[in-house]
């Protein structure tokens, strides 16, 4: 399941905040407010963590069972931010006959996170997504911005490690 | 009203035209299977047990939330129908762990009743793989998801009776499952422990906190003397446990076999309720001299008192400092009675009998020792924890003779045994505080109108001139709704709040009745009006001021009403507690 709870820590800002809290208002009281704020609020933060879901339901007043069953019901919404190195892996339908599912399991094992999840130390976040239109390249995968298509399986780790390494080398 | 016309089965019957399907075949004398549905909480045609053909349309439809239109014809037997039904059950059971023989649930389970019902061949679908599915983390319930059938009656009325909201429907598809926000324990959440979600729960998936253990290692402990102090809600319904008709009094057959089971003395709490409507009273009368922290709103249902702290802390000051009947009545044991008998009040154990699951948490509370480093009350079980040890130690309840309380604490008035209904403690209260204030006797002991099921009762009184307006509410969403009038400005002196829709009757810990039952009865009607019968027929007392057992306490012990002792026996201490424990953005 997509939504394991981060242990990333929060890391919203004033500004962002305020933004949400001119979103509450603006649907305060309207029927079905709760979804359009959610999404709004998984456009400013990037994703849906319980601080940010906290206020959503205290500025509707609703309760947070309300907005975390719905947030844990449709696969739109994350509860966990993208990572400094993000994989994303189309699951479109000509990736997923090349064996993209494969690939995302392989990857999901070597940097021991699942599909919608980001490694504790928050490095590494990993997601399916929908066709990203390069259907003939497939399979393909995005890592951050860069775009790695017609894979074979045992050809992305070796690229991965490139990523991590220069990420701990942009570090130090 | 308007009526329609229905065939059921062929049978005509006349019923109210937004009667729905199931309601008119009760007319019929066709009770149709249900297993979501629960009246005025939880229509929402989600399990499909309660499929029935109707003539014209083009499926089977579910008779618990479709409406009858005049001259509709329904068949609720057929083999489609019954195929179906049977179908949709061994679904529900093919991902159920059924481990009925050791389930607290067994032969009190709607699940299992459908299963046999239905003669479900329950090889079809196996799946033995199952693990228990157990989070304990509460000190008042326990879920088990192995044995949930997703009916979401728990989630219901903890939001829309309870306006508490801590537990729903997370994930979808064949990962849905009860449970808090983020996967949290309920332990972390601001749940109260009203256990009214248990009380709804169809199967063995929530139920108390099951604290018998304790009490059996006290009663073979030599060392200890071990008492039993028992609310007034149990003894109209602890006969249920054994098959007799709700609302039967088994006050003495209760009393025998406590002390069968090995209890040194069996206590009512009645008492502290008495010594409770002392305590109120004094209070109300002083607030209203004064003026300051009105409404005094009452503090006996934990439940209440933690919904208070957790949601509506504004009003904690208006809260009554009177700890409960449970807490004066254990308070009072172990500052006095163990002295008097000469035992050490650490070897004095109080196991508390209760209709309630908040009840266990409330003895964990601060300020609760009325002799310091021990607490007041020991171990609390509920209604149905006493009748599995009753059953387990072999007593056939029902031809137990009927014994009386130990009258150290035992001699009780009909004002203690009417707390357990909702409008109980505000008329108990009032027949000490009209004849305080006034000095008249009362022509009549009853207040009529705040008796009765409704979740909010309000009323006039002139006191010495002055108008006294006083409310009763159960049910937190009653009580929210009538906390947010008194926010917006309106006037009352008194408020009684019970945590439970009905009051201590219907509590969290009462023997559960099926969906079946309660869809077509009035249980709260029904267990109320047994409580104020025995208090009239039982007690010749009615009013608490006139109790010889509290004067005697009165003048022995404590002193006077709201003086020093009992201020630091019988008052306690309230504080606010986050709406969000343990989450990270908690101010
Ligand atoms: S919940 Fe009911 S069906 Fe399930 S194990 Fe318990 S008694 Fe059996
Ligand atoms: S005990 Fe009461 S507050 Fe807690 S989950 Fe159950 S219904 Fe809700
Ligand atoms: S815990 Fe009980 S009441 Fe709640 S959804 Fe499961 S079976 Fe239904
Ligand atoms: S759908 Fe009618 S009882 Fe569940």
């Amino acid at each position: 399941m997509p939504n394991k709870k981060t242990s990333v820590p929060f890391t919203g800002t004033a500004e962002q905040e305020a933004k949400l809290k001119a979103v509450i208002e603006a649907q305060k009281g309207q029927v079905g407010a709760t979804m359009p704020v959610m999404q709004a609020a998984q456009e400013i933060y990037g994703y849906l963590p319980e601080e940010v879901q906290i206020m959503i339901a205290e500025g509707l007043d609703i309760p947070l069972t309300e907005v975390y069953g719905i947030a844990s019901f449709y696969s739109q919404f994350t509860m966990n931010p993208k990572g400094k190195i993000n994989i994303a892996v189309c699951m479109g339908t000509a990736c997923y006959v090349r064996g993209a599912g494969d690939i995302l399991d392989d990857i999901s094992q070597k940097v021991c996170c699942k599909s919608g999840e980001i490694t504790d130390d928050g490095k590494i976040s990993v997601e399916a997504t929908r066709c990203i239109g390069a259907c003939g390249l497939a399979p393909v995968l995005t890592i951050n911005d860069d775009v790695y298509g017609k894979l074979n399986r045992g050809e992305i780790e070796p690229v991965i490690d490139r990523y991590i390494e220069e990420e701990a080398k942009g570090k130090a | 009203m308007n009526t329609v016309k229905v065939k059921i089965n062929g049978m005509e019957i006349e019923c109210a035209s937004n009667a729905t399907v199931l309601e008119a075949a009760k007319i019929a004398g066709i009770e149709i299977p249900t297993l979501c549905y629960l009246k005025e909480i939880n229509a929402i045609g989600a399990c499909r047990i309660c499929m029935v053909e109707v003539k014209g349309a083009r499926t089977l439809v579910t008779a618990c939330v479709y409406p009858v239109t005049d001259g509709m014809e329904v068949f609720t037997n057929t083999p489609k129908v019954r195929e179906a039904r049977r179908m949709t059950l061994e679904l529900i059971l093919s991902n159920h762990r059924k481990d009925c023989l050791t389930c607290v649930r067994n032969l009190n389970c709607e699940l299992q009743k459908l299963a046999i019902d239905f003669g479900v061949d329950g090889l079809r679908f196996a799946d033995d793989n199952l693990q228990a599915a157990v989070e304990s983390s509460s000190v008042c319930l326990t879920r088990d998801n192995s044995k949930c059938v997703l009916c979401r009656r728990c989630t219901a009325v903890c939001k829309q009776n309870q306006d508490v909201a801590v537990i729903g429907p997370n994930n979808r598809g064949f990962a849905t499952h009860i449970g808090s926000p983020f996967e949290r324990d309920l332990g972390e959440m601001a749940c109260v422990g009203c256990g009214q979600c248990i009380v709804s729960c169809p199967t063995g998936a929530l139920t108390e906190r099951d604290d018998t253990a304790t009490v059996y290692e006290a009663l073979a402990d030599e060392t200890k003397h071990v008492v039993a102090i028992v609310a007034p809600a149990v003894r109209i319904a602890l006969g249920e446990c054994f098959g007799m008709p709700i609302g039967t009094n088994v006050e003495g057959k209760m009393v025998a076999a406590l002390r069968r089971l090995g209890f040194n003395e069996v206590f009512d709490v009645l008492v502290g309720a008495d010594i409770t409507v002392m305590e109120e009273g004094a209070e109300l009368i002083g607030r209203l001299q004064s003026g300051e922290n009105l409404p005094i709103i009452t503090s006996c249902s934990p439940g209440w008192v933690s919904y208070c702290e957790q949601y509506y802390p504004e009003f904690l000051p208006n809260l009554s400092t009177c700890k409960s009947p449970q807490q004066m009545t254990g308070a009072l044991l172990k500052v006095y009675y163990a002295k008097k008998i000469g035992v050490d009040p650490k070897n004095l154990v109080v196991v508390s009998v209760m209709p309630c699951t908040a009840k266990k948490e409330e003895i964990r509370r601060d300020h609760q020792q009325a002799v310091p480093g021990v607490n007041d009350v020991d171990v609390v079980i509920t209604t149905r924890e006493l009748g599995r040890m009753i059953s387990n130690a072999g007593l056939l309840f029902q031809s137990l003779p009927d014994e009386d309380f130990d009258p150290a604490f035992g001699i009780s008035t009909g004002a203690g045994y009417i707390f357990g209904t909702s409008g109980g403690v505000m008329e108990a209260a009032l027949r000490t505080v009209v004849e305080k204030v006034t000095g008249k006797p009362l022509e009549k002991v009853e207040f009529h109108e705040l008796r009765g099921t409704q979740g909010i009762k309000e009323a006039e009184y002139v006191l010495d001139g002055t108008t006294v307006k006083v409310a009763v509410v159960s049910g937190l969403k009653n009580t929210a709704a009538l906390l947010e009038r008194v926010k917006a400005g309106e006037q009352f002196h008194a408020i009684e709040v019970m945590g439970c829709p009905g009051g201590c009757v219907t509590g969290g810990g009462q023997p559960i009745q099926s969906g079946f039952t309660t869809n077509f009865n009035d249980l709260r009607a029904m267990r109320g009006s047994a409580l104020h019968k025995g208090a009239v027929e039982t007690r010749p007392v009615q009013k608490s001021h006139e109790s010889p057992l509290v004067l005697e306490i009165y003048k022995d012990v404590i002193g006077e009403p709201g003086g020093e002792n009992a201020h630091h026996w019988l008052h306690t201490e309230y504080k606010q507690r986050p709406k969000y424990p343990g989450f990270v953005s908690e101010k």
